[in-house]
């Protein structure tokens, strides 16, 4: 969209050079010409977005900053709370829905100068890795309309990816923003847990939820998590202290130790493996001190997320029950109705899930699933700290394939749930962590690298991401 | 569901978690269902086999307990504009259908 990236674009837009509203119409023509065949937008907030544009505009005249982001398009993924604007998670139920109040990222953006373009397609109630349980119809990949573009947040990633918005958000619960990145050949960063206000976010996995952003490059998506992110009263999981995350993108890798993780790469396929050793290779080329580490307790992260995220959900969702907001479907007694109404508006894997959880709380096997999981949290969080004791950095695989085709495994649970192996860990942990684009694969389809660093490591998260960029062919 | 064993999960205990979850299973659902979840709790066996007692359960990562602010009153959400969302409305209260039975 701008060979400078979201910076320059804001940089333009601040000193005069180019109108706010230019861009964000040049934005609305991109979706207009490209999305009938994508489908990355469930919501285009064409009116909205010009208003806004028109806003940043007269600052500008005024002699007022509006800010980092000046007139860059943002797209949102439709969990993401826009007061008046439809937001429905992709969902049956939420139909209709307007939100009657903004969510604190959606205000941070508006502070910052954004313009928000539109609501994202994701699976519904983010509950997927390809965006194909959504409520209108699955999102194609940018690289390849054949295939699916990942998800949960798959339509932010494709907007990006396509050239439809310079930034997008999304959420990340087991991998949901990087997994989509790597397979549309973006960056997606999912950080640290309390690092991002989740207030106006809709709630999946509230001990695992976190809101994040995708760029074209390493550099577009710390400047959109530097806006976002900090304290927020309005999130009491929100941390008080919240370090910003770009500022060391110069300063290079030198004498940083970077632990290449066998076991977040064991079981990729060899083109993504190869990969993975080449930015390792480009790392140590740029001065980082890279070694072989072993994490085996990483491998049980992905069993104990798959039945703590459907706990939670289990209980998350309970309140979609036909009284307050969304579908109702009308029946004798109040039980019949909430029955009713959640068998119409729920999707098969909404459902799965929430008749997982249900099961994995429920008396008789409460320990053996849900605490035992609980348990494996506490293992996978002891096993990072024992290897971030010698690492600064774990370096390994985002996902284990690149882009699958459509329908593949949309009726294979066990096999959809496979492509979160790499990402899980990191959600369990709290930890940040990030996808960034490095060549394709055998395909020729995109391949990402994901960088993971210790809570609060936002900072040197980006520095070896933009090393890695830079290493990428 | 009295058993607590792993792993044997049965089309009545889906039945029964549908049920608690208010949803309504067709009989084809039902069959789909328990193999898909029966299969997914088959690959979580290895997590439940695990001898973990000596380790304390994690519910959240944070390092965070007990967040309180300051009891000042704030305005809340526009009553209009929470009502319009609802279904069905009267009297500036939310309505539903009937709750309990008739009368004997």
């Amino acid at each position: 969209m701008s060979p400078g990236g979201a910076a320059a674009l804001a940089a333009a837009v601040r000193s005069g050079e180019r109108s706010a509203r230019s861009v964000v119409e040049e934005a609305l023509q991109n979706v207009g010409a490209t999305d009938a065949e994508v489908h990355a937008f469930v919501h285009v907030m064409g009116d909205e977005a010009l208003k806004e544009a028109d806003a940043v505009d007269a600052a500008v005249a005024a002699g007022r900053d509006p800010g980092p982001l000046a007139g860059v398009p943002v797209a949102l993924k439709d969990n993401l709370c826009v007061r008046g604007v439809p937001t429905t998670c992709s969902s049956r139920i939420l139909e209709g829905w307007r939100p009657p109040y903004d969510a604190t990222v959606v205000e941070r953006l508006r502070a910052a100068g954004a313009v928000a373009v539109g609501k994202t397609n994701m699976d519904e109630f983010a509950m997927g890795s390809s965006t194909e349980n959504s409520s209108t119809g699955p999102t194609r990949n940018p690289a390849d309309l054949s295939r699916v573009p990942g998800g949960s947040s798959g339509g932010s990633a494709a907007a990006v990816a396509a050239g439809m918005a310079p930034l997008a958000l999304g959420s990340d619960t087991g991998g949901s923003i990087r997994q989509p990145a790597a397979l549309c050949g973006v960056v997606g960063m999912k950080p640290t847990y309390g690092a991002v206000s989740r207030y106006g976010l809709v709630a999946f996995a509230s001990s695992l939820d976190q809101i994040g952003p995708f760029g074209a490059t390493v550099a577009d998506a710390a400047l959109l998590y530097d806006a976002v992110c900090g304290h927020d009263p309005c999130d009491s999981t929100s941390l008080s202290e919240v370090p910003r995350g770009s500022g060391g993108l110069d300063q290079g890798v030198e004498g940083l130790r970077v632990g290449f993780c066998t076991d977040l790469v064991d079981g990729a396929s060899d083109d993504v493996v190869r990969r993975v050793r080449e930015a390792a290779n480009a790392l140590a080329g740029a001065g980082a001190k890279v070694e072989e580490v072993a994490v085996p307790e990483l491998r049980f992260g992905l069993s104990a997320y798959y039945l703590i995220a459907p706990a939670e959900a289990s209980s998350n969702l309970a309140r979609y029950d036909g009284v307050r907001y969304g579908l109702r479907v009308g029946a004798a007694d109040v039980t019949a109705m909430n029955t009713a109404t959640r068998t119409a508006g729920f999707g098969d894997e909404v459902k799965r899930r929430i008749m997982l959880g249900t099961y994995a709380l429920s008396a008789g096997y409460y320990d053996a699933y849900y605490g035992q999981a609980q348990r494996v949290r506490t293992v996978v969080i002891e096993a990072f700290a024992r290897a971030y004791a010698h690492f600064d950095v774990l370096l390994g695989a985002t996902t284990p394939t690149t882009a699958f085709p459509i329908g593949e495994r949309v009726d294979d649970p066990m096999a959809m749930y496979a492509s979160d192996l790499f990402t899980v860990c990191s959600n369990l942990a709290g930890h940040p962590a990030v996808s960034v684009p490095f060549g394709t694969g055998d395909d020729g389809l995109p391949v990402g690298v994901q960088v993971l660093a210790p809570a609060l490591g936002e900072e040197l998260l980006f520095r070896v991401a933009a090393a890695v960029e830079t290493g990428a062919p | 569901m009295s058993g607590g064993e792993p792993g044997a999960l049965g089309r009545d205990d889906v039945a029964h978690v549908a049920h608690l979850a208010r949803l309504s299973l067709t009989d084809e659902e039902l069959d789909r269902y328990t193999g898909q979840l029966a299969q997914v709790l088959a690959h979580a066996a290895d997590v439940a086999a695990l001898d973990l007692s000596g380790v304390e359960p994690t519910a959240h990562p944070l390092p965070v307990v007990n967040v309180l602010r300051p009891d000042v009153p704030r305005p809340g959400l526009e009553r209009a504009e929470v009502l319009a969302a609802a279904p069905e409305v009267e009297d500036d209260r939310f309505k539903v259908p009937r709750i309990v039975g008739e009368a004997p």
